[in-house]
C-alpha cells in the first residue's frame, strides 16, 4: 500500500532529521591543518630525497621512480613498527593520498592477515585495499590509450 | 630543481582536497575510496594535459600524492601507444607503475613476515 | 489452561525469578584504565592474553570469565548445566571454542551487542521454566577482532570520524539459577528488529537509538510501569550519539518521567581516552553489568536495574550490498527482592 510506505519513508526521514542534530560536526579545521601539513611534509621529504637522486646524476624520470621505492619503503618500516596507524588518526587525507598511503594500506592488509597463513592469508589479502586502485587506475590508462590509438589513426 | 617548499604547498593543498572530501561528504569516505579516486583523477587530468604543468611548478608535491601515480600510468601508456600502437595501449601503463607496484608488493610482504600487527 | 508468563506484546514476568548467584567480567587494558577500572575481576595488561591470535584471546576471555564466576559461587564447571554464549565473530567462534574447553552444553547466540541481555533472559527463562536449575550467561568482544572483521586492518591509517564507536575489549558472564542469593531477574522484554534506514557503519549509536526507545516502552506498556520504578535505565553501548537521540526519543515517544538513564558506552571510558562517540561491543554492556552494576546492587546501593542492550545486525557483506542497518535491543530487569 503506498500511503504505508509513504508514512514509512516519512518517519524515517524524520529520523535522519534527528539523528543529524544529534551528530557533532567533524572538526574540519583542525583535520584540514593536520592533512595539509603532514601530506606536505611527506612530498617534501619526497623532493628531498628526489633532489638527491638527481644530484648523483639520475634522468628525472629515473630519480622520480627512485623516490617512489624509497617512500614506500619508508612507509612499510612505519606500518610495520605501528606508528603510520597512529599518525593516520591525526593526518586523516594527509597520511592517505601521498602515495605512503597506499604502501600502507598494503602493508597493513598484508600484516593483518598473517595469521591466517602466507598463501591465503598475506598473499591472498595483500591487495585487499591496493586492488581496487590499481584495477581503476589500469582501467583509465587504457582506455585513454586507446583513445590515442583510436584518434591517430 | 623544484624548491622544497613548492613541494609543500603543492602536496599539502592535494591532501587538503581529500580531507575537505572525506569531513564534507554524507556518505562515509573510506581511504580506498580516496585511494581510487586520486588515481582515477590522476589519469584523466593526465590524459587531458592538465596534470603535467602541475608537475612542473610541484615537482614531488604532484607525484607522491597517488594523482602522480595515476600521471605516471596515463604518460606510460601514451608513450608506450606512440612506440608501439595498441599493443602499448595495454602494456604502457604497468611498464611505467612496474616500480612502484612491486616494492609495495615486495616490502608489504617482509613487512608481514618480520612485523606482528600491534593494533 | 496453563499459565502463561507473558504479559502484554512482548515481555515475560518470571514466577520465580531465577538468581544471579555469582558473576564476573574481565577487560581489556584500556578498559581497565576507564573510570570503572576496579570494579573488574581482571584487568589484561595486553591484548593478547598469552595467546597467539587476538580471537584467541578473545574466547579466553570468555572462557577464563566463566572460570572466575563459577570459582566465586565455589562450583565446577560440569556443575553448570548449559552455557549461553554469543559474540560478534563469524559464526560466534569465541563462545564456540570456549564452550569446547570448557566441555560445556552450548547454545550459541547471535545478537550482536546485545548478547548479554539475549542470553540472560534465555537462561532466565529455562531455569524459571524448570527445564534447568543453573546455567552460565555470558558474551565478549575484543577491539582488534573486531576491527579487522568489521572495519579495516590494524595497522592501516585511518582517521576515525566523531561518530566512531571503540569496541571494548572485554567479557561479562553470570550465573543463573534457580535458587540461592543475590539479584533476580525478574522480567524480560525481546525487543523488535527496527531499522530506520542508517547506513553508516560507523555511526551504530544512530542505528541503534530507536530499537533501544521501541524495547523501552514495550516494556513500560506491557507491564504498566512508569520509567521511574527503575532506580537506573541502563542502555548498552549507544555512545554519545545514541544516547542523545535516545534522550530526545522519550519525549517523542511520551516515556514519562524521563528515566533516570545512562549508556554503557558511555561510562566505560573517560572522555580524555580517544574513543570518539564511546565505547561499543557485545562486552561493553557485560562488563559494566557483571562489574559495577551487579556490585552496587550486591552492597545495596541500587535496587532496580532495566538492562537494555542493543544490537546493530548488519554484516560487512549487507554494508557493500547498500542494506541498512537493523537494530534489536532486548531488555531484563534485574532486581534486589
Amino acid at each position: 500500500m503506498p500511503e504505508v510506505n509513504n508514512h514509512k519513508l516519512k518517519k524515517i526521514e524524520e529520523y535522519e532529521d534527528l539523528a543529524n542534530r544529534c551528530k557533532p560536526k567533524p572538526p574540519v579545521v583542525k583535520n584540514s591543518i593536520w592533512a595539509f601539513v603532514v601530506g606536505g611534509l611527506i612530498c617534501t621529504l619526497g623532493q628531498v630525497i628526489q633532489n638527491y637522486f638527481m644530484g648523483i646524476g639520475m634522468s628525472r624520470q629515473d630519480a622520480s621512480s627512485a623516490t617512489s621505492i624509497v617512500m614506500i619503503f619508508l612507509a612499510a618500516l612505519a606500518t610495520g613498527v605501528g606508528i603510520y596507524d597512529e599518525l593516520g588518526k591525526r593526518a586523516g587525507a594527509g597520511s592517505i593520498v601521498p602515495i605512503t598511503g597506499f604502501a600502507n594500506a598494503i602493508v597493513a592488509s598484508a600484516m593483518e592477515f598473517k595469521r591466517e597463513g602466507y598463501i591465503f592469508g598475506v598473499g591472498a589479502r595483500i591487495f585487499s585495499v591496493a586492488g581496487p586502485t590499481l584495477v581503476f587506475g589500469f582501467a583509465v590508462a587504457l582506455f585513454i590509450g586507446l583513445l590515442k590509438v583510436f584518434i591517430s589513426s | 630543481m623544484v624548491p622544497w617548499y613548492m613541494a609543500f604547498l603543492i602536496g599539502g593543498t592535494l591532501c587538503l582536497i581529500g580531507q575537505l572530501v572525506m569531513d564534507l561528504t554524507k556518505v562515509q569516505i573510506t581511504p580506498g575510496h580516496i585511494l581510487v579516486g586520486y588515481i582515477t583523477s590522476g589519469a584523466i587530468l593526465s590524459g587531458l594535459g592538465v596534470y603535467q604543468p602541475l608537475v612542473e611548478i610541484g615537482g614531488a608535491g604532484a607525484t607522491i600524492p597517488l594523482s602522480g601515480f595515476g600521471h605516471l600510468l596515463t604518460q606510460g601508456t601514451l608513450k608506450a601507444v606512440e612506440q608501439k600502437g595498441l599493443l602499448g595501449a595495454f602494456s604502457g601503463g604497468i611498464e611505467a607503475a612496474a616500480a612502484g607496484i612491486a616494492a609495495a608488493v615486495i616490502f608489504g610482504y617482509i613487512a608481514a613476515v618480520i612485523f606482528n600487527p600491534k593494533g | 489452561m496453563r499459565d502463561i508468563k507473558k504479559r502484554g506484546k512482548q515481555t515475560v514476568v518470571f514466577e520465580r525469578p531465577p538468581v544471579i548467584t555469582s558473576y564476573a567480567s574481565i577487560v581489556g587494558p584500556k578498559e581497565g584504565q576507564g573510570p570503572f577500572g576496579n570494579y573488574f575481576d581482571q584487568v589484561l595488561p595486553d591484548y593478547m592474553f598469552g595467546e597467539r591470535t587476538w580471537e584467541k584471546a578473545e574466547s579466553k576471555m570468555l572462557k577464563e570469565t566463566v572460570k572466575i564466576a563459577l570459582n566465586k559461587a565455589g562450583l565446577t564447571e560440569n556443575e553448570i548445566e548449559v552455557m549461553l554464549a554469543g559474540d560478534l565473530l563469524n559464526q560466534t567462534i569465541s563462545a564456540n571454542y570456549a564452550a569446547r574447553d570448557l566441555n560445556l552444553p552450548l547454545l550459541g547466540l547471535y545478537g550482536a551487542c546485545s548478547t548479554m541481555a539475549e542470553s540472560m533472559l534465555l537462561g532466565a527463562m529455562l531455569v524459571d521454566g524448570g527445564f534447568f536449575n543453573r546455567v552460565i550467561a555470558g558474551t565478549c568482544s575484543h577491539h582488534h577482532t573486531a576491527e579487522r572483521q568489521f572495519r579495516f586492518p590494524t595497522e592501516q591509517g585511518i582517521q576515525p570520524t566523531i561518530t566512531t564507536q571503540w569496541t571494548a575489549t572485554a567479557a561479562g558472564a553470570v550465573l543463573i539459577e534457580a535458587s540461592g542469593q543475590g539479584p533476580r531477574i525478574t522480567a524480560a522484554t525481546v525487543g523488535r528488529v527496527i531499522d530506520m534506514g542508517q547506513k553508516d557503519m560507523s555511526n551504530m549509536g544512530s542505528a541503534m537509538a530507536p530499537a533501544a526507545v521501541d524495547t523501552i516502552k514495550a516494556h513500560m506498556d506491557d507491564l504498566g510501569r512508569s520509567p521511574d520504578y527503575y532506580d537506573l535505565v541502563v542502555t548498552g553501548d549507544l555512545g554519545q550519539i545514541g544516547k542523545a537521540i535516545l534522550e530526545e526519543l522519550f519525549a517523542v515517544k511520551g516515556i514519562v518521567p524521563k528515566p533516570s538513564y545512562n549508556d554503557c558506552g558511555v561510562l566505560l571510558y573517560e572522555e580524555s581516552q580517544d574513543v570518539n562517540a564511546g565505547g561499543s561491543g557485545c562486552g561493553c554492556a557485560a562488563c559494566m553489568l557483571c562489574g559495577p552494576f551487579l556490585k552496587k546492587m550486591q552492597e545495596g546501593n541500587m535496587q532496580k536495574l532495566l538492562l537494555i542492550a542493543t544490537g546493530a545486525l548488519m554484516s560487512p557483506t549487507s554494508i557493500f550490498q547498500g542494506e541498512s542497518i537493523p537494530a534489536v535491543a532486548h531488555a531484563v530487569a534485574i532486581e534486589m527482592v
